[in-house]
């Protein structure tokens, strides 16, 4: 690493000191981007697959059928979430935060407007996710006697698990985006590397190798969740030919 | 046996309601296979979803014996259970569809032990049971293959597996074989047919082939714009349908040859004598009278000849007369004369 920015050096030495800030910034920053951003997806997911689940089975023609009012408060309630732009969001929930995590600055109070960020989000991915499934499945469970609750995690959840997966790696990704926002509130990681140092501070140099790896994280989260997501539809040709290789076998008509 | 009492079913629509099934009431026998055969639209999906009520009757009632074994007095109505008793009643109630429906993520055998998963039996009783049923419907080699890498025939093979291992004491199939080619249908209608001798399961078919229900019925209902046109044993009804819904079904073909000429015509029908007595060549050769064959739609079930044939009689009232008593002394025959015969 030395050798590094001595090359850097040699070049410019406002460079090579901005070099030997990031090498000792980017680790710490990458962790904490990776951390929050695992972290509020998970609590975004805990809020929003439920909600997305009930946004789906509990209308008129689904599995668990809600009142009217209650689907339309939801539905209301997602979309006025929605709508609120992630920047005003962050200031808004400031006092939520407050009495949350004790605090609105830092790394553990971008958590919170993140979360609300995600949550309705997420349940509209696992909503859209949900409506792929195939009715005649649910029907053949209904006719076997599954209740509501069995429908959704023995059938519509595993059916539907690659789909769901798809949708991970895309809220991932989102809240991987969000979270370098909230740098701009004293959120940590890579977000805050590229706004306050690079950025506020002129050092155009770190701010694009901050951006760089924000879009390497991303190509690696994206590339590992469709592999997952791939991996894990056993509908998927793909898949057939490799097992049918496997089994030295083609599955032969018995008929 | 199931017991439908003056089911109806109306669907609201954009256009006002409309009405899928018609105070239908129908008895279905325990042990029988029973073929409910239509037009498209004529609502027989409707009514076969209506026994396990995935399709809850708008008026009706629909009851079953010897559901709960434990319990006594009238076989209780679907229509009045609350949502666990049945679910209940369900798990004794199998169904399997055109689409197979089967579950893509899960493996075979996984998808076999669903309903035993969960009825609640425990795991390894499970997997014992969906390997014996496995064996049974002829894919011993599938149970860790997914539904993905199965023919259609096959995965109709896994449906009928899933659908045995909750212990039915009925099988739905709502146009199970519409999907599959003529091969395959023989192939799963023979494991249905087969099922329903040696496990005693009442079977109810659903389908717009009348070629299904000669296969392996023993009962048929005929439904027509949501309407029970006629019902009784495949026999009886195959020789002599009473309506014109149950005549277009029973020879698709028509019957009507117009503008022949012919003074006395009768229509016999044929109600399962052997097919291979050569009926119209023996009034020739026993009676000496030639009679001419204005229109025929006969087929051959298991040896037995069913189906119609429109014969012209001779002009001669003599010769005439001694042919309709040949044919009325016939006893696999059922005559008539035709009095609207456009000759």
């Amino acid at each position: 690493m030395g050798n590094f920015s001595a090359v850097f050096a040699s070049l410019d030495p406002k460079i090579a000191e901005q070099v030997d800030y990031l090498i000792r910034h980017i680790p710490f920053a990458v962790w904490e981007t990776i951390y929050t951003t695992v972290l509020a997806t998970v609590l975004a997911y805990v809020i929003g697959l439920p909600l997305g689940v009930l946004l789906v089975t509990g209308e008129e023609e689904g599995v668990r059928p809600l009142p009217k009012a209650v689907m339309r408060l939801l539905n209301v309630g997602v979309n006025l979430l929605r709508s609120v732009p992630f920047l005003i969001l962050m200031v808004l929930v400031i006092p939520l935060s407050r009495i949350l995590v004790g605090t609105s600055v830092g790394t553990k109070a971008t958590i919170v407007p993140l979360v609300a960020a995600a949550f309705p989000f997420v349940a509209r991915l696992v909503e859209g996710s949900l409506r792929e499934m195939d009715k005649g499945i649910v029907e053949a469970a209904q006719s076997m006697g599954c209740s509501p609750l069995q429908i959704i995690t023995k059938v519509i959840l595993p059916e539907c698990r690659p789909s769901l997966l798809n949708g991970f790696t895309t809220a991932f990704i989102t809240i991987l985006g969000y979270g370098a926002m909230a740098g701009a509130i004293g959120g940590g990681g890579l977000g805050m590397l590229a706004l306050n140092y690079g950025f506020q501070r002129t050092h155009y140099f770190a701010m694009w190798v901050a951006v760089i790896v924000l879009v390497l994280l991303v190509q690696l989260f994206q590339t590992l969740g469709t592999g997952f997501a791939l991996r894990s539809d056993k509908r998927v040709t793909r898949m057939k030919k490799k097992s049918r290789k496997e089994s030295g076998s083609f599955p032969r008509e018995t008929e | 046996m199931i017991e439908l009492q003056k089911v109806s079913k109306i669907f609201p629509t954009p256009d006002g309601p409309f009405s899928a099934l018609k105070d239908i009431s129908l008895t279905i026998p325990d042990g029988s296979i029973f073929g409910i055969v239509g037009m498209s639209g004529a609502g027989k999906s409707t009514l076969v979803r209506c026994i396990n009520l995935l399709e809850k009757p708008t008026r009706g009632r629909v009851r079953i014996s010897g559901l709960f074994p434990d319990r006594e007095g009238e076989a209780p109505d679907l229509c009045e259970m609350d949502p666990g008793q049945l679910r209940q009643a369900r798990r004794s109630i199998s169904m399997i569809f055109q689409q197979f429906n089967l579950l893509m993520q899960r493996t075979c055998l996984k998808n076999i032990c669903f309903p035993m998963e969960i009825a609640g039996v425990p795991a390894s009783e499970a997997k014992q049971k969906a390997l014996e049923l496995l064996e049974m419907v002829g894919l011993p080699d599938k149970a860790e293959s997914y539904p993905s890498q199965l023919s259609g025939g096959q995965k109709q093979r896994i449906a009928i597996a899933r659908a045995l291992a909750s212990n039915p004491k009925i099988l739905l199939c709502d146009e199970a074989t519409s999907a599959l080619d003529p091969n395959t249908t023989r192939a799963i209608l023979r494991l249905i047919q087969d099922i329903n001798k040696r496990l005693g399961i009442t079977v109810v078919v659903i389908t717009h082939e009348m070629a299904v229900v000669e296969e392996i019925c023993t009962h048929v209902a005929i439904l027509d714009h949501g309407t029970l046109m006629e019902t009784g044993t495949v026999e009886s009804v195959f020789s002599n349908p009473q309506t014109e819904a149950g005549r277009r079904l029973v020879y698709p073909e028509g019957m009507r040859i117009d503008r022949l000429p012919a003074a006395n015509v009768v229509r016999i029908a044929f109600n399962g004598g052997s097919s291979y007595e050569p009926l119209i060549a023996s009034l020739a050769i026993d009676c000496g009278v030639k009679v001419n064959i204005l229109g025929a739609d006969t087929r051959n079930m298991d040896g037995k000849a069913f189906g119609t044939m429109l014969l012209g009689l001779p002009e001669d009232r003599a010769e005439a007369g001694k042919a309709m008593a040949y044919l009325k002394g016939r006893k696999d025959l059922t005559v008539e004369e035709v009095r609207d015969y456009h000759g």
